[in-house]
């Protein structure tokens, strides 16, 4: 049993959080002909905006209601109502996608009041616009949840409620924010070998992936469209990737009856091998040659990479569900996990994680833990502590700002699992040094248990 | 928030400030706040503002007060760079949850922040940020620096700026307020001399001020202190002892030249070292500025010598890439040029500028750029997103110098970009900064991938189109010009033959 510890700390040394807010518009990202507006000072958005471009690399199109110091004593739903008009105007979206901060939210704002009403008073303006909320202050949950509340937020605000006719073919993914643009194409490939229809939402490799359009849109351009959202009752089955997913996938089987598989992770053969045949099993179809071909190319990943992952010390600092996509997979190939760190104990997936223990903390705790790990493996922030304790970083999750093409890393299913060893081993041999005979001589003084190395022996 | 209230009041009032100059008593008194558009703003607030103008003080622990967002979204983000201590890119947070938020455990919290910091990094001072939500809070930041202060014996700053109070410039405003409050002149230095000076809004991206330095040292002047690029606590809480200074960006901290005139007799002068006349004109003012405060007056002549000696390297420098960028039309986006000798330098190899932004330039420069530029239409307050789009997929310009902010307009309309803010890469400061802006701006223009991007695939040209027709055109301009700089091999022209 996962032995959860609480954060102590008073001061959080190099967070590992990027907040709430900005996980609920990076769902709304996803989102075909959509604006995310934060409901907060001008700075929250810009703080948001800058990372998410010096991550993606693109134009990113987020809005504010810029609260200042009056409006924040007098209240902000006028803010709320001009933003929302002057986006309409200015940008015609289709979905506005409105993410409480921590001021807001302090405040006390009644925010779905304040939106019920504008929706009201100006129906006419706003037709063909929606507007969805997701209460997202920053004090509390992360990127994680607040994808997650994005999700709920559009299933529960657009998706036709009652039970409808299925069409047999269609299938309903709600992807985990974890999964980046190639992960989700590659997925939609996956479902779609099978004779199957999926409808992915959010869906950022429509709209995040990097394409030059050859006009100017003010909103984001691809993604799942509010229509496809609206009609996303009619699936026959639910995947739901992560166990922050687990939310919407409820939702959504209780607003129109869509049953729903969760898995917790698509990374690792045995994972790829559930999800491949709950497909042929819904579809009714075989395995297509192709997939076989996969697979057999990832077993022999395994055997030729596992030479470079047995006994190697792994530290992970990563979102819950992100956390166990990455400890599983080193574990299923040999490793162990020296130390993980992640930002809340609020999820179930903690418990599964397969670690003696999991620090609830930031990047400061990960570099004391980690002392005698072989790899590092969290998103770009990690490169100092890297850096100080002379081991590699793997960059994984959100933000990875001085790597390029995260977006376009593969991590699930066969390939995903089969391009992941490949990368790692090569990390691992990249990091080789050759041997001395001051550190193989029998007689030199003994290392500390859980000293900075593992035996040299066995290195490598 | 009263004595925030009064500090505001105070830095919109800023006699210093050539736009504050220009206006009558009533709209003086109205403060510089433009207000914002919600759903249509862009921009920091003035916790943003105060971070980046303290925060490359080198040494110093900042710590921000606040839930997650301020600061974990935020953080090692901008490219200041150190001599020494790396303590600043170490990020500290009281990231407050909502239990404490709710529960008002925000001062305790800061304060046993404050002790683990001490604890752990023994640093010279620490900094405590305050933000919207703890302002809300009512969290009295002042008073629980006060007493760590006291309990820690380390110097702990409060730098009241939460982000609702206003703008980013706002905040560069009582960030520098904080400093004249709490830390300038708290530390006698001991070794005082006559050529003592500081550098004020200077932030060494990328190093940059390392290219001025050296210069400084050949002329014997002393940097008493750099605010905030590179600088060490100590040589901040030391820099009242200097005999003069230079402002380098004055929209941030004229506030704090004005008031260390006032206070302490620094006499001090507004400069840039951007451009190649700007720099030396600025080492001429230095010295007299220093010679006029009692320093002997040889050092006038040394720096003419100096000065000649550069700017005659810089020249041949520069005058390597007249062929390969005369007639390249430059589009300049930025907040506001401050510096026209950069202007002036690219125009002297023969490059046109076709347009600048003038959002934050005073009456006086908008007469400068009047001069230089062909047409007054080519001046705009600040251009949207999409009508810049429409100007670049024209291809009205060769090359847009900007920020991060607009960098991907430009890349998405298939234009060169090159960074000239916060985030640049390169140094582009003083001599050779400049002759490194130019071989930068050469290398954008001239990339092969310019005519890669905008080439069509082959399957995929109907001719007759009218737009296709204007960008085919581009592309033949584009790849002949890559053709006579850089060799470009004869299948790309055959190619664009072939689509036209």
């Amino acid at each position: 049993m996962t032995r959860i510890l609480a954060q102590t700390k008073s001061a959080s040394v190099n967070p590992l959080k990027s907040s709430q807010p900005l996980g609920a518009a990076l769902a709304f990202l996803g989102i075909d002909g959509a604006v995310p507006l934060f409901h907060g000072t001008q700075g929250c958005t810009s703080f948001a905006l800058v990372l998410f471009v010096r991550h993606f690399k693109e134009t990113i199109p987020l809005q504010t209601t810029a609260m200042d110091e009056v409006t924040t004593i007098l209240g902000g739903s006028d803010n709320l109502e001009e933003a929302i008009l002057n986006l309409k105007t200015r940008t015609k979206p289709k979905l506005i996608g409105v993410c409480t901060t921590a001021l807001v939210e302090t405040r006390g704002e009644d925010s779905a009041g304040d939106i019920a009403d504008i929706r009201l008073k100006r129906a006419e303006e706003l037709a063909g616009t929606e507007i969805v909320l997701a209460n997202t202050p920053d004090f509390s949950g992360a990127l994680e949840e607040g994808w997650a509340k994005a999700v709920t937020a559009m299933i529960e605000g657009i998706t036709r409620p009652g039970e409808r006719a299925r069409q047999s073919k269609k299938i309903a993914i709600l992807p985990g924010w974890n999964l980046t643009v190639a992960d989700i194409e590659h997925l939609r490939e996956m479902v779609e070998s099978f004779g199957l229809q999926p409808v992915i939402l959010p869906d950022l490799s429509g709209s995040l992936d990097g394409t030059v359009p050859d006009h100017w849109v003010p909103t984001t351009y691809g993604g799942t469209s509010v229509e496809d959202i609206r009609e996303f009752g009619a699936a026959e089955h639910c995947i739901a990737i992560g166990e922050h997913m687990r939310r919407p996938a409820e939702v959504l089987h209780k607003v129109s009856g869509v049953p729903y598989v969760l898995f917790e992770s698509l990374t690792g053969l045995k994972r790829a091998d559930q999800f491949v045949s709950l497909l042929s099993t819904i579809s009714g179809e075989p395995v297509p040659a192709g997939v076989c071909r996969r697979r057999a190319q990832l077993q022999d990943a395994l055997l030729d990479g596992h030479f470079h992952f047995g006994g190697k010390k792994i530290a992970i600092a990563a979102e819950p569900d992100q956390l166990y996509q990455y400890a599983t997979f080193f574990v299923d190939m040999g490793s162990e996990i020296a130390a993980a760190v992640t930002t809340t104990d609020m999820s179930e997936i903690l418990e599964k994680v397969p670690a003696e223990s999991i620090q609830i903390g930031d990047l400061g705790d990960l570099e004391t833990l980690a002392g005698g790990a072989d790899l590092l493996v969290t998103h770009s922030h990690g490169r100092q502590a890297s850096q100080r304790l002379g081991v590699p970083l793997m960059r994984v999750g959100f933000p990875v700002f001085d790597r390029l093409g995260s977006q376009h890393k593969l991590s699930i299913l066969y390939q995903g699992t089969r391009d992941l060893v490949f990368e790692v081993a090569n990390m691992f041999q990249a990091d080789r040094h050759a041997p001395t005979p001051e550190e193989l001589d029998p007689f030199r003084k003994r290392e500390t248990p859980g000293g900075p190395r593992s035996s040299p022996l066995t290195r490598h | 928030m009263n004595s925030l209230s009064a500090k505001i009041q105070d830095v919109f009032d800023e006699p210093a400030c050539d736009k504050n100059r220009g206006k009558d008593a009533k709209a003086r008194k109205e403060g510089c706040a433009s207000p914002l558009t919600p759903g249509a703003a862009a921009g920091g607030c003035a916790f943003d503002g105060a971070k980046i103008v303290l925060q490359p003080i080198t040494d110093v622990a900042h710590l921000v007060h606040a839930p997650l967002a301020c600061e974990g979204n935020s953080w090692d983000n901008r490219g200041a760079a150190s001599s020494g201590p790396s303590l600043w890119r170490t990020s500290f947070t009281t990231d407050l949850t909502e239990l404490e938020v709710v529960m008002g455990q925000g001062e305790r919290k800061l304060f046993k922040a404050i002790r683990e910091i001490k604890e752990a990094y023994a640093p010279p001072a620490v900094f405590v940020y305050s933000t919207c939500v703890t302002a809300l809070m009512g969290d009295d930041i002042e008073a629980v620096c006060k007493r760590a202060a006291e309990k820690f014996g380390l110097a702990v700053v409060p730098i009241n700026a939460p982000g609702l109070a206003g703008s980013k410039n706002l905040g560069n405003k009582l960030a520098a307020e904080a400093l004249l409050d709490h830390v300038i002149g708290t530390v006698e230095p001991d070794d005082a001399g006559p050529y003592d000076i500081n550098i004020l809004g200077e932030f060494n991206l990328s190093g940059e001020f390392w290219l001025i330095k050296p210069l400084l040292d050949r002329l014997g002047i002393r940097v008493r202190a750099c605010i905030p690029g590179d600088a060490r606590y100590i040589d901040v809480a030391s820099a009242h002892r200097a005999r003069a200074a230079m402002v380098v960006c004055s929209t941030a901290l004229i506030n704090l030249a004005r008031k260390m005139d006032e206070r302490w007799d620094i006499p001090f002068f507004e400069g840039s070292f951007y451009g190649i006349s700007d720099t030396s004109q600025a080492l001429r003012d230095m010295a007299r500025l220093l010679v006029r405060k009692g320093a002997d007056p040889e050092i006038l002549g040394r720096t003419e010598t100096l000065i000649a000696d550069q700017e005659a390297g810089a020249s041949k420098k520069l005058e390597a890439y007249r062929r390969r960028l005369q007639g390249k039309r430059v589009l300049l986006n930025t907040g506001g040029v401050k510096s026209w000798s950069v202007v002036h330098a690219l125009m002297e190899i023969g490059m046109e500028i076709v347009g600048t932004s003038v959002k934050k330039s005073t009456v006086e420069d908008k007469e400068r750029i009047k001069q230089i530029l062909k047409d007054d239409n080519q001046m705009f307050e600040q251009m949207s997103a999409r009508d810049l789009y429409t100007m670049l997929s024209e291809g009205q310009a060769d090359i847009m110098l900007s920020g991060g902010r607009t960098q991907f307009v430009a890349l998405k309309a298939k234009t060169p970009w090159l960074d000239i803010n916060q985030e640049r890469q390169h140094p582009y400061a003083g001599y050779d900064g400049m002759a490194e802006l130019v071989r930068q701006i050469d290398l954008a223009i001239h990339n092969p991938i310019w005519s890669q991007v905008r080439e069509r695939a082959p399957w995929d040209c109907q001719p007759g189109v009218k737009d296709e027709q204007a960008s085919a055109k581009n592309e033949t301009a584009t790849v002949h010009a890559a053709q006579e700089f850089a060799g470009t091999t004869p299948t790309i022209s055959a190619s664009v033959e072939k689509i036209r």
